[in-house]
């Protein structure tokens, strides 16, 4: 049971806005000391999984050629262009990419696209330009547009990845399974993984025409 | 051959750069704080692989009171007058090398395969992804440097600007794997899975599906990572309960169930890089503010997921 004050010194820490960096410093220790581990135990645990988990910070190359690009003008470039075209919406730009997500991520490409790479420099700026076509939007719808976009990504991301085969959940799933004497095919695990990519697509794309709606009402007509 | 160190090397120069630049910063009064910072993060990178366990602990351990402290805030972004005189000056070659880095990534995951010098792979095969995005980035760097008219120092300049607008948040997700493996060596989750499964009568199969259900959510929710829970819940309520005493389809229980998990990590701060870093990366006030917008989304898929796998893992 000790070694659950771990989750409670999470749970906590995140309610209370502590910094997250912090807090799960604090709960790995408390965790690990729980245990049953020495100091130097969890120490030495937490410094081998650090430098393991080393290539999620790989995403962070990009951000030179995304600043370098921002510095000469790239949103300024996209703001341009979606003014121009008339029939590309906020919602249309945020669904459009939803969909390419997710099959993208449906033919194990995921990597291909991400915060970094896509919402940071091209979706988002998209986004906003077109929601500013007609009249100015205040900051915090700005910044809802934002927090969508990244939604976008995320959704997309998680219910397409599983209908690809050999995802690491799909292989997670038939090597647990295997070790406890159920053999299933991968190719099953994925079908079944489609009815919730429709429904995934069809709620977020839903409610994304609903904020494009939202967005488009608050704002005051043109002359 | 190319593998994973050489990318981390890349990227350990890239840190020490930032690093390098804060500290030449002479006005910022958290400039040494902040240079330490990157600094220890890029050593991570550079020498992780070849020290003992203990000294990357305590690298990880400098890394949270450096970053829990405070770190100094981005410089400010060129004015909007020099970056739209810019634009119009790059006009759409701009594009080029913002669609270089997918392109190649697609291209080297799918390629890299078949490059061989001798008889051993060029490139390290079982991280084709990874290590097409470092090239990807250094092509489409290049690509900026030749079409585009920007200062020579723009990509360290900008992407300092960048990364410190991401801040401490940047090293959060592998703090969190971490944080998951010490779970994992001190037993957390078949304690949980234990609590679960003796809380709640399963006396019928629909309760056995709705508890594997909930739990999915509840324990990737708390973990922030649904493959954390999968062994827990399938283990501990799916296979014993839903397959073994109620006859359900694993196939369908594993790969709904799964995906259940999925709508928790929507739903959760614990999955940094999918919530709290593009928080951060796309500047928003509030760092729970792309959570906010998933949580309807997480809430009406976990329903449905639900109704699904109730309706359809005991008919096959």
């Amino acid at each position: 049971m000790l070694v659950l004050s771990g989750i409670a010194i999470v749970v906590l820490g995140f309610a209370l806005r502590l910094n997250p960096l912090a807090v799960v410093g604090v709960a790995g220790l408390v965790t690990g000391l729980a245990g049953g581990s020495s100091l130097k135990g969890v120490v030495e645990t937490f410094g081998h999984a650090f430098i393991e988990n080393r290539y999620v910070g790989i995403v962070w190359l990009v951000l030179p050629v995304i600043g370098l690009l921002e510095r000469a003008g790239l949103r300024e470039r996209l703001q341009a262009l979606i003014i121009a075209l008339q029939a590309v919406t906020m919602a249309r730009v945020l669904v459009a990419y939803l969909l390419l997500r997710q099959l993208s991520a449906a033919l194990g490409l995921n990597a291909l696209f991400g915060h970094a790479q896509m919402v940071r420099p091209l979706i988002a700026p998209m986004a906003e330009a077109a929601a500013e076509r007609t009249s100015a939007i205040t900051n915090a719808t700005r910044m809802e547009i934002r927090a969508y976009a990244a939604s976008a990504d995320n959704v997309g991301n998680f219910f397409g990845e599983d209908v690809f085969v050999a995802i690491g959940s799909v292989l997670l799933m038939k090597g647990f399974l295997q070790q406890n004497g159920v053999v299933v095919a991968p190719l099953d695990l994925a079908r079944w993984a489609i009815p919730t990519a429709i429904l995934a697509f069809a709620i977020h794309g839903g409610r994304l025409m609903l904020f494009g709606r939202r967005v488009q009402r608050a704002q005051p007509s043109n002359p | 051959m190319i593998t994973l160190e050489h990318v981390y090397i890349l990227s350990g120069l890239m840190f020490a750069a930032f690093a390098l630049g804060r500290a030449r910063d002479r006005v910022h009064p958290r400039r040494w704080r902040s240079a330490a910072f990157w600094g220890t993060y890029a050593l991570s990178f550079l020498a992780g692989s070849h020290l003992p366990d203990l000294v990357n602990g305590i690298l990880l351990a400098v890394l949270i009171v450096l970053g829990a402290s405070g770190l100094a805030r981005p410089a400010d972004a060129a004015p909007p007058t020099e970056r739209l005189l810019a634009s119009l000056r790059n006009g759409n070659r701009l594009f080029v090398p913002a669609l270089t880095i997918p392109a190649l990534v697609l291209i080297g995951s799918l390629f890299f395969r078949y490059l061989r010098v001798g008889t051993e792979p060029l490139v390290d095969p079982s991280h084709a992804t990874l290590i097409a995005l470092a090239c990807a980035v250094l092509v489409a760097l290049l690509l900026g440097y030749m079409l585009l008219r920007v200062p020579l120092s723009a990509p360290l300049t900008e992407g300092r600007r960048l990364m410190e607008a991401v801040g401490w948040a940047a090293v959060l997700p592998q703090t969190l794997a971490s944080l998951g493996a010490l779970f994992a060596s001190a037993g957390v989750g078949t304690v949980v899975g234990r609590l679960l499964t003796q809380a709640i009568p399963m006396t019928h199969g629909a309760i056995a599906v709705a508890t594997y259900a909930l739990g999915m959510l509840v324990f990737t929710v708390i973990m922030g990572n649904a493959f954390a829970a999968f062994p827990v819940m399938t283990a501990g309520v799916g296979l014993p309960l839903i397959v073994g005493r109620f006859g359900g389809d694993p196939v369908i229980m594993s790969a709904v169930g799964m995906l259940c998990g999925f709508c928790g990590t929507l739903m959760t701060p614990m999955a940094a890089n999918f919530n709290i870093v593009p928080a951060a990366l796309l500047e928003l006030p509030d760092r729970n503010g792309v959570i906010k917008v998933q949580i309807p989304t997480g809430a009406l898929l976990f329903v449905a997921n639900t109704v699904l796998m109730a309706l359809c893992v005991y008919r096959h």
